[in-house]
Formats: C-alpha cells, structure tokens, sequence
C-alpha cells in the first residue's frame, strides 16, 4: 500500500498555506521537517495537563511528567531496536550528541596519534568536534573517499582503519542522498578493532534503524528531521561503553551524591543528562514517532524511492546535461535528497526564483564543506522528499527551475 | 515575478554576466584580501594597488552568486581610480543604501554624516537597492565592500 499523501498533507497545517498565489512545496525536509497537528496536540495537552519538571517532584502531575518523559524515551529507544531505554540518551540534538562522544569518550580514550575515521561525505557535526579533539589532542583524522557514483570508495577501507579507534560515519548523505552500508563498514571497524559511530541525523526519518542489527557502538539522532520538534536528539550507545563513559556536562540531574569535597554520578541515561531536559519536546518526539510507526517505515520508505525515481528521471528528461545532479544516478540505496547546480546559475540565485513559485529548497554547502571541496563547488540547491510530498510537488520544482534556467540565461532574449 | 525584478535588474545580471576588472595584480606590490560569507559559501578576491592615497588599480576573483558577484563587479568600477577616503565614503553610502547605518557605540567614530552621505552619487550601484527587501541577500551584496574596507584597514596599518 502506498502512502495517502492527500490524507498526509492534511495533518500538516503548514503546507495548507499559499505563498504568491502557489501552493507552498515544501522541499527542504532534510533540513527540518514539517510538523504533523498530533505532534503539536500532544505538546499543548502535555503542558496544559500534566507539565513539571521530571525526576524531583512527588506531587501527582511531577509523576506524571516524569512517567511521560520515560515513555518518551523507551518509545525512541525503541523505535532505533535499542536493548533498554537506558541506553538512549537525551540531547539537544544530534550535534550535542556527537559532541558528547568526543568529549566524553574520545578525551578518555584517544592519545597523541590515534586514528579517527571519516568519510569525506560527513555533515560539519560529525567533523569538527573530531577537528577540535585532533587539535587539542593530536590524533590523526582519514578520510573515506568518495566515487564517481557519489557513494563511498571502499577499496581502501582496510587500509585507512589500520590502527583506527573510532569510525564515525553518516547512515546516509545530507547532500547526496547516498545511503551508506553500514554493516560492512561495522564488520570492517570490528576487524580493525575499532568502535563505530553512525549518525543517523538523515537516515532516521527516511528508513528503518535497528541499533542492534547494526552493532553499532554509537548511534545519534535527532527529532526535528523526523517530524519531532528541535531541540532535542539522542545518543544511543553501548551500555558498556555508556558505563566506562566519564560524564559530560556537570550539574543537576547527572549525579547521585554532590559533597563538598566532590560528586558521584547517576545510573544511566541521567548521568548524562545534566539541567532540566527538553521535557515538552520529549513528549512531541514521542507523538512524531507514533505518527511515523501508524504509517510505516517500510511503507514512508518505498514512497520515499518511487517519489525520488520520479524526480531524478524528470530532472534528466527537461534538463538532460545542462543540470548536474551530485548524487547516486538510481534510487538504489539512495534516499530523497538532490543536489543539483546549474553550471553558469549559482544556488542562491535559483533558491530565490523558487521561492517566488513558493518552491522552498535549500541552498548552500549545506554545512558540508569538506565535500564540496571535494566536489569543487561552492554550494548546491538540495531539493528533499519526505512523506508529505508527492509528484505534484516535483513537477513544481521543474517548472520553477524552467523559469530559472529562462531568467538567467546567458543569451537574453 | 514582480518582486525579482526588483532584485535583479538589467543592470545587475550585466554586471553578473560580464564583471568588471577579474583578475589578478602582482602581490607585492598590490595587497590581496580574501572576504567570506560562511552562510552561502561565497569568497571574494581582491588585488588591491593604493599609490599616494589613490586606489589606483584593483582586480577581482572568486565566486560567487548573482548579487555578490555583481557588487563586487559594480563596487571595483565605483571606487577604482578614486583616493582611499572617496572609495571609503562610497562604501559607507553604499552600506547605508542597504539599510546598514554604522554605529558609533562602541565602535570607531563614523567620520561622516548623513549629510557628507547625501551627496554622494552612488549611480548604478543604486540598481542593488532591491536587495533591501531580501533580507538574507543583504550579506551577499556588502561582502565585497567588507572585504574592500578591510584591504584598506591593512594596508593603512602597514609601516
């Protein structure tokens, strides 16, 4: 069964609205996604019936805060197929999470001339952190290249991983679409002995995950790509691991015991969990995934792959070579992000054409810059699917890049 | 699309299709300053040649979209040619074109007026004044001339 997206739009009150008399096409859900009504009901219910703060009070609605917060958390715990909720870490978002990694176990278990691994598709969150750890403590960063079909050249991954402690990989690309193979490269990480970090940031709301079948060490995600609210994402990660961790930012709600002379940590998640969470967004990311489990993972991601297959062949078909697409030329392990450049036609300069069309795409380098140097271009516009969208919503994208193609054209005439 | 044509009008999209003095000096003697826009990735290059308080040569590179590259275009026609304190006047009416007025709080004194500005002929670069209605554009159109005020800085603190 494919999905109602009529019926879909519907529970998305944002796209009802009209920008200079188009319909709004919302194209840019790989940057933040379009909130369904139940998520934002679930928000005001929450806070007009049962709002305090969680883990203090004893009073009725403190416990049922508290109880809701928890559910909250067993619910994305296990959404991601984690063992236990107290592997399922609360954080701001997928960045902090990725932060909390190399703050917490990287400053504890990489010296001077460890290796950390890469691939040169890496959004900025899962490269600078690994930057500012290389330069305060000398480890070494290697980079998995990319191929000519924009996915990763694996023929060296041997090679790069000699010696490696930590591989640190997207699940899929936030400008290629390109969807990673994450059990290869965690059998590969295995026999090098290293740990494996995946972020999940894209694949999430797009695609089963299953932590376990990964065996992954590290997992992170956040909410607002998947239809959840932002400001709050989470770290999945090994209990083990989790246990060995140092904790990461100090205060309120991470400890068991604070005396004058020092602190004991809590039992996990909490130890890392320092200060107020982000309680009502909690209880909106449980909402957006009971929203993603009614229609499906299985069912979001074949719309997801005939929708992209639609665009990919009507971007070919009306701009043949004059369009670039950087990204997979099938929808064979490849989600619904498209980076596309007209050559003479700068990113900026076609956003702002689709937007008088109420097109909205993202332009830029899409906070990817290792890779548009590899690439050799300063920036792409990026047009991503979701479940909201549907072919009416691409053929606008290509009438609109008509009229950009017509409004910028080297020949005036 | 009534409200693009206020952005990019004729004058803009020519300068962006054929820009003016791209290029490179020899450094030294010319002063080479490199601009960015972290947001969109855009770079400006400038040569910058200031002889005896004159700019008197000056070329461009780097990339960038439309309105950036079509004010770094308009701004090397504007100001080459002209002494360091008129190409700094230009820049200051031009940034006031944009809705940007400097402040003096906590800043260096301003060293003109509204008045010193009013009279200030700007000529084509008044065609960027659409830009003013695209806020996020606005970075895209000052990016050459902060990069053009920070070359000068420079230059003017070298012994």
């Amino acid at each position: 069964m494919g999905l109602d997206v009529p019926r879909i739009r519907a529970d998305f009150p944002l796209l009802g609205q009209e920008h200079n008399g188009h319909r709004l096409v919302y194209l840019d859900s790989a940057s933040s996604a379009q909130k369904p009504r139940s998520v934002m009901r679930a928000m005001d219910e929450f806070m007009e019936t049962s709002y305090a703060n969680v883990h203090r009070g004893v009073y009725a609605i403190a416990e049922a805060a508290t109880a809701r917060f928890e559910a909250a958390r067993a619910a994305v715990a296990e959404f991601i197929g984690a063992r236990e909720s107290a592997e399922l870490v609360f954080t701001r978002n997928a960045t902090e999470a990725i932060n909390l990694v190399a703050y917490s176990w990287g400053r504890a278990n990489l010296e001077r001339g460890d290796v950390v691994v890469l691939s040169e598709m890496e959004h900025h969150a899962n490269v600078v952190p690994w930057h500012m750890l290389a330069s305060e403590r000398g480890i070494e960063l290697r980079w998995i290249p990319i191929d000519a079909e924009y996915r990763l050249d694996l023929t060296n991954l041997e090679e790069l991983l000699r010696d490696a402690k930590l591989l640190a990989v997207t699940a899929m690309s936030n400008v290629l679409g390109t969807i990673t193979d994450i059990p290869v490269l965690v059998r590969a990480a295995r026999r090098a002995g290293a740990h494996i970090l995946v972020d999940a940031s894209q694949a999430a709301p797009h695609t089963t995950v299953d932590v376990q079948a990964w065996d992954a060490d590290f997992v992170v995600l956040t909410a607002h790509k998947m239809l959840g609210p932002s400001g709050i994402g989470a770290l999945w990660a090994r209990r083990d691991l989790l246990e060995a961790m140092p904790p990461f930012l100090g205060g309120g709600e991470m400890i068991r015991d604070v005396r004058k002379d020092g602190f004991t940590t809590n039992d996990l998640p909490w130890k890392f969990e320092a200060g107020t969470p982000a309680i009502t967004e909690a209880i909106g990311w449980h909402a957006a995934i009971d929203y993603l489990n009614d229609l499906g993972m299985d069912a979001i991601h074949d719309h997801e792959v005939t929708l992209t297959r639609y665009a990919l062949d009507a971007l070919r078909a009306e701009f043949g070579d004059r369009l670039t697409i950087y990204g997979p030329s099938t929808t064979e392990m490849r989600g619904g992000v498209i980076s596309f450049l007209f050559p003479t036609i700068h990113a900026h300069d076609v956003s702002q054409v689709l937007d008088e069309e109420a097109v909205c795409v993202r332009a830029g380098h899409h906070c990817a810059k290792p890779l548009m140097r590899v690439l050799k271009i300063p920036a792409t516009s990026r047009a991503s699917l979701y479940l909201y969208n549907d072919t009416d919503d691409v053929d606008a994208l290509i009438v609109a890049l008509t009229h950009v193609e017509k409004f910028f054209s080297l020949d005036p005439t | 699309m009534a409200g693009l044509e206020d952005l990019y009008r004729e004058i803009i999209l020519d300068h962006y299709r054929a820009p003016r003095n791209r290029g490179e000096l020899d450094v030294p003697p010319a002063h080479r300053v490199e601009g960015f826009n972290p947001l969109c990735g855009d770079e400006v290059v400038l040569y910058l040649d200031v002889e005896n308080g004159v700019v008197s040569d000056l070329k461009i590179a780097g990339q960038g979209c439309s309105i950036s590259q079509a004010s770094t275009s308009m701004m090397s026609a504007a100001v080459r040619g002209k002494p360091v304190t008129e190409a700094r006047t230009i820049t200051r009416a031009f940034k006031a074109l944009m809705s940007i007025h400097e402040s003096k709080i906590g800043g260096e004194e301003v060293g003109a007026t509204a008045d010193d500005l009013a009279g200030v002929r700007l000529g084509d670069l008044e065609a960027l004044q659409g830009v003013v209605k695209f806020p996020v554009r606005i970075k895209c159109a000052t990016l050459a001339w902060n990069t053009l005020v920070q070359g000068l800085d420079e230059i003017a603190a070298t012994p």
